[in-house]
């Protein structure tokens, strides 16, 4: 395993305190990162779908901490379940999926007890989504302005020119150039990247204290990525804004985020600082993922593979899911391995957690 | 390099397409007195020449025209203007037997495992077809023969009558480069073959490719945009921008010594897997578009380097220096006696934390 | 063109779940839930079978089936179930003409369910078999047209320029009449005959089937394993025929339903207007023709039943197409 093990770009800093990643970057250090106050508390979360062929259990029992300010990857492949986490946090999953926590605090409020009219004031204004196709923020029929001012409006008593004022700050933030033109097109006038960036300052216009974002980057090139990256990044930090990441490429997330959760079948299977995940993982699974990543480094040697692939969510076998295809399983792993806490902010859900050998 | 190892060449090849204008369009236009019809120009001139047994990838983003240019290759696409040779014999000078095995020597992967495969076929016949129809596999071996290639790229042969919707997105690519395998070709065009697929498949399918390339002599033009993809898989790099190649090199050389603004651009964005948080840096501007592409070097608006020079005349794909012949390079900033390129290298590649 | 028109490049979401709508936040499919791993592939994934339970999802389809499976078996059973043959006039007895529903005849042997007719021919009988006619003309000529119209649209598409812009021209033009003009013109041009019907109809219809095979066609013709299949040089008639025109046919299967009750209730206009079959051929709107001078003077049943039984069978037909349409819809993927 060690030749495969993945030569890192920067020293190990093992410091996982948010801020001071961020001063080193060279960054100011924002405003919440140390407050220790969570904005976000998930304690076994639980999205099943009811379908006809059974109980898919997309998401099953997930539980995450955000801090305010801070940048979460949530890093999975298909079938793992994080873009429905994402849904199941902005409670946009409809029947057949059911969704339940035993403990979903957001800003001091319990999303639960809410009914749907206060969690349509909360979305849009403490918490917003970016997708990422952004055609599914933009409608194709309005002009952008019309959506943006829509947008600002639903949320609070303004005048259409303050909205509109404050939809121009916005999208000067995200760095598109003269907005003022941008404001007065319909989206398929504009390229993806534009889309995703208006999509982003949608997000940002009330302010949101927390944005979650599905795969934002993913249908987009290279170097429109690296300034949406940029853009993010900047705005994070300025803005204190807590960012959901969820992505399925682990060397885009961890460049930006502060901390890393993995999932694999709708659990999480190791969630630490960054540097830490990266650096000296403990779950198999994560091990096996950053193995798998190809670049120069990889050249001339047979990538890593882990063997089979995801196990239909209609079937998951008992106890740990990644049991079949897992270099270390034994039969311990027929009992369901619980998320364990190695170190203080980092845990791993396995019988067998160790570093790589 | 001898030319008896070069299987394919391209030479001049452009791919242009002209909006079609109908009737009132003409009238229009006439009374306009506006000139000739837009056209944009997919693939705007790409001189190249491959070896046979190698990995060549070509990277770009979109509207670089790589895909187009691999259809070009595998014959689903003529082009407008310029010349492909397959064994040093002009393409469209080919007639009968010749052509045939030409049309068949070249194969395509292509990038979406959903679309890619004809759902309304099982996969005996997906993989089976073309085979017994051009009379490599007489009809009565074809089971065994397709039963053979499932097993080559991993697949269980016990599901071959099976449609592809009953498959994941990782064995369909598999499917497809059954599929590809069954004709015997000596060259696979694979258009961003993994690019749809999770890491972990992706390492499984990459695996694939590199054992059947040693098993039978496969040459590879790997398109993909992934350059961290690219570069574990390929013997040479050449980037494209805007229907052109702007640089051409082997693997180690574009990594370690990038001369075109763009490719050092690509290679600083990369997303490598890092531990402390990334001073990003992005290059600026949109993605060009090819209906009204920018004059002189097409990089020029968004090339930190841009001088008046490079508005104006467009560079040529030429050697960087006369001791390195095989690093081509298309930018001005390799005429200039100063080391300044090198040296931007060096500060850009330092940034990246390459070692 | 993808290269180009695109204007975002690189990946898809990995093992993405297409169907993912834009109406409102609608949740996909738990992505890749149905996709197997290697080595298990559930065996009851068979598209026939998908067909089949979503197509017994649906109270109203089932009931159209039935129905419609009933009207079939009716006409196709005809000289087995009708107590008489209506058009072997040895059988008839003139006394017995226009006689009420449920009246026998002279001797008892035979009840009259449905009535008579002016002719003394049992209703019922002229019902089944005059279904047999108008089924019989709607089948093939529906099939006929769907032959010739899939042909025309399939290669339309396949060549697209100028064969494309002909033959949708000739199409448009076929469209822009009336289907009921048509027939009529072409009927008092060819005379009258069951066969004589059927080519009418055959050319009212397949202009429908042109069309929608054309635009099916052309979605296909861009996609990768078309693409796949010319870089394999395989011929264009077998590419059309094997693999594009397949994935064609969820559109035409629905517009083939709905013709059929079209083309039956069209047929049932012309023979009532008089220019469509033959008096000894009566179809089921050539008994509706027949009864409508007795309407008047209280003898309903001549016209009245039917023309329930055309009712039904359309409306059957109807039911059973409607629900077609909900399955095969391209966002459901079958």
């Amino acid at each position: 395993m060690n030749a495969n093990a993945p030569v890192l770009e920067d020293a190990p800093r093992l410091n996982g305190d948010a801020a001071a990643r961020r001063a080193d970057a060279g960054g100011t250090p924002e405003r919440h990162a140390d407050s220790g106050e969570l904005l976000l508390d998930v304690q076994g979360l639980r999205t099943w779908f009811h379908t006809r062929d059974g109980v898919v259990k997309a998401v099953d029992g997930v539980s995450l901490q955000l801090r305010h300010g801070e940048i979460l990857g949530l890093v999975g492949e298909s079938g793992s379940g994080k873009s429905v986490t994402g849904f199941s946090l902005m409670k946009l999953v409809d029947p057949p999926g059911r969704m339940q926590a035993d403990r979903l605090v957001f800003n001091g409020r319990d999303l639960q007890a809410l009914d749907d009219e206060q969690y349509r004031q909360l979305r849009g204004r403490d918490m917003a989504m970016i997708f990422q196709d952004p055609m599914m923020t933009l409608n194709p029929v309005l002009r952008v302005d019309t959506q943006m001012i829509e947008a600002v409006q639903a949320h609070g008593r303004v005048s259409r020119k303050a909205a509109r004022a404050r939809s121009l700050e916005v999208l000067r933030m995200v760095g598109i150039p003269s907005p003022e033109d941008r404001l007065m097109v319909y989206p398929h006038h504009l390229s993806g990247g534009m889309r995703q960036r208006i999509a982003i300052a949608i997000a940002l216009l009330n302010g949101p204290k927390m944005i979650i974002a599905d795969e934002p980057t993913t249908a987009l090139d290279v170097t429109i990525q690296g300034q949406i990256l940029y853009e993010v990044q900047k705005l994070c930090r300025e803005m204190g804004t807590a960012l959901i990441w969820i992505t399925h490429d682990l060397a885009v997330v961890s460049g930006l985020a502060d901390r890393l959760a993995v999932m694999y079948a709708g659990r999480i299977v190791e969630t630490g600082p960054t540097p830490v995940i990266v650096g000296a993982a403990q779950h198999p699974y994560t091990h096996g993922l950053i193995a798998s990543i190809p670049s120069i480094h990889t050249r001339g040697r047979e990538l890593f593979q882990i063997p089979g692939s995801t196990p239909s969510l209609l079937a998951l076998p008992e106890g740990c899911p990644f049991r079949n295809r897992c270099y270390r399983a034994t039969e311990q792993c027929r009992h369901d391995p619980v998320l364990e806490e190695i170190v203080p902010g980092h845990a791993a859900s396995c019988w067998h957690k160790g570093l790589q050998s | 390099m001898s030319n008896s190892d070069i299987i394919l060449s391209l030479r001049g090849v452009e791919r242009h397409y002209t909006q079609p204008v109908d009737l009132i369009g003409r009238v229009g236009r006439m009374l306009k007195g506006s000139d000739k019809p837009k056209s944009v120009q997919a693939v705007a001139g790409v001189d190249l020449d491959v070896v046979a047994g190698e990995v060549i990838g070509i990277v770009g983003e979109s509207g670089c025209g790589k895909s187009t240019l691999g259809r070009m290759l595998t014959g689903i696409l003529p082009p407008t203007a310029g010349d492909i040779l397959y064994k040093g014999k002009a393409v469209d000078t080919l007639t009968g037997q010749a052509r045939r095995d030409y049309e068949l020597a070249v194969q395509m992967i292509f990038q979406d495992p959903f679309s890619s495969l004809n759902p309304r076929m099982r996969v005996i016949d997906i993989i089976g077809e073309a085979p017994v129809v051009h009379g490599m596999v007489r009809r009565g071996d074809r089971e065994s023969f397709v039963v053979g290639l499932m097993r080559k790229v991993g697949l269980d042969p016990a599901y071959r009558f099976r449609y592809p919707h009953q498959f994941s997105g990782g064995q369909r690519q598999r499917i497809g480069v059954a599929r590809a395998l069954a004709l015997n070709p000596s060259v696979i065009v694979c258009d961003e073959a993994v690019a749809a697929l999770d890491v972990s498949i992706q390492a499984q399918v990459l695996n694939l490719f590199i054992a059947l390339r040693r098993e039978f002599g496969l040459t590879y033009f790997f398109i993909s945009h992934n350059l961290g993809v690219v570069s574990h898989i390929s013997d040479r790099v050449a980037i494209m921008y805007l229907g052109r190649i702007v640089e051409l090199a082997d693997t180690d050389s574009i990594f370690a010594a990038a001369r075109h603004p763009y490719t050092q651009a690509l290679i600083k964005e990369l997303p490598a897997l890092r531990i402390g948080q990334r001073q990003f840096d992005p290059i600026k501007g949109e993605l060009p578009s090819p209906i009204d592409p920018p004059s002189g070097c097409p990089f020029h608006p968004r090339c930190p380097y841009a001088m008046d020079r490079c508005r104006v005349e467009r560079p040529l794909l030429k050697p960087v220096d006369p001791a390195r012949p095989m690093h081509l390079s298309a930018c001005h900033l390799d005429d200039m006696e100063t080391p300044m390129p090198e040296g931007a290298a060096h500060t850009d590649r330092a940034q990246a934390g390459h070692p | 063109m993808s290269d180009i028109v695109r204007d975002v490049g690189g990946e898809p979401m990995p093992g993405s779940v297409p169907g993912m709508t834009t109406e409102g936040l609608h949740v996909p499919a738990p992505p890749d839930a149905q996709a197997p791993e290697a080595g298990v592939i559930p065996a009851h994934e068979s598209l026939w079978r998908v067909f089949v339970s979503q197509f017994f999802s649906s109270k109203l389809a089932v009931f159209g089936l039935i129905l419609l499976v009933a009207c079939i078996a009716l006409a196709v059973f005809a000289p087995w179930i009708a107590p008489q043959n209506p058009f072997d006039i040895a059988t008839l007895d003139i006394l017995d003409s226009k006689m009420p529903p449920g009246s026998t005849n002279m001797d008892g042997s035979m009840t009259y369910w449905l009535g008579t007719d002016g002719q003394a021919r049992d209703v019922f009988s002229a019902i089944l078999y005059g279904m047999r006619i108008s089924l019989f003309v709607g089948l093939v000529s529906v099939s006929v047209a769907f032959l010739i119209g899939a042909t025309v649209g399939l290669i339309s598409a396949y060549f697209g320029g100028r064969i494309d812009a002909l033959l949708m021209r000739i199409v448009d033009i076929q469209l822009s009449f009336p289907s009921i003009l048509v027939a009529l013109i072409l009927l008092a041009a060819l005379g009258k005959g069951v066969d004589k019907v059927i080519y009418a109809l055959i050319a009212v219809q397949w202009a429908y089937f042109a069309r929608a095979a054309r635009g099916a066609a052309i979605v296909e013709r861009n996609r990768e394993y078309v693409e796949a299949a010319r870089s394999m040089s395989l011929s264009w008639h077998r590419i059309l025929w094997r693999h594009v025109f397949p994935n064609c046919i969820p559109p035409l299967m629905v517009i083939a339903t709905i013709d059929l009750a079209h083309a039956i209730a069209l047929e049932a206009t012309l023979s009532f207007l008089g220019v469509g079959v033959p008096v000894t051929e009566p179809s089921l709107g050539m008994l509706i023709s027949n009864g409508f001078e007795f309407l008047l003077s209280g003898n309903y049943w001549i016209s009245f039943f039917p023309g329930i039984a055309l009712a039904l069978v359309v409306i059957a037909i109807n039911l059973v197409g409607d629900h077609l349409r909900d399955i095969l819809n391209p966002r459901n993927e079958i």
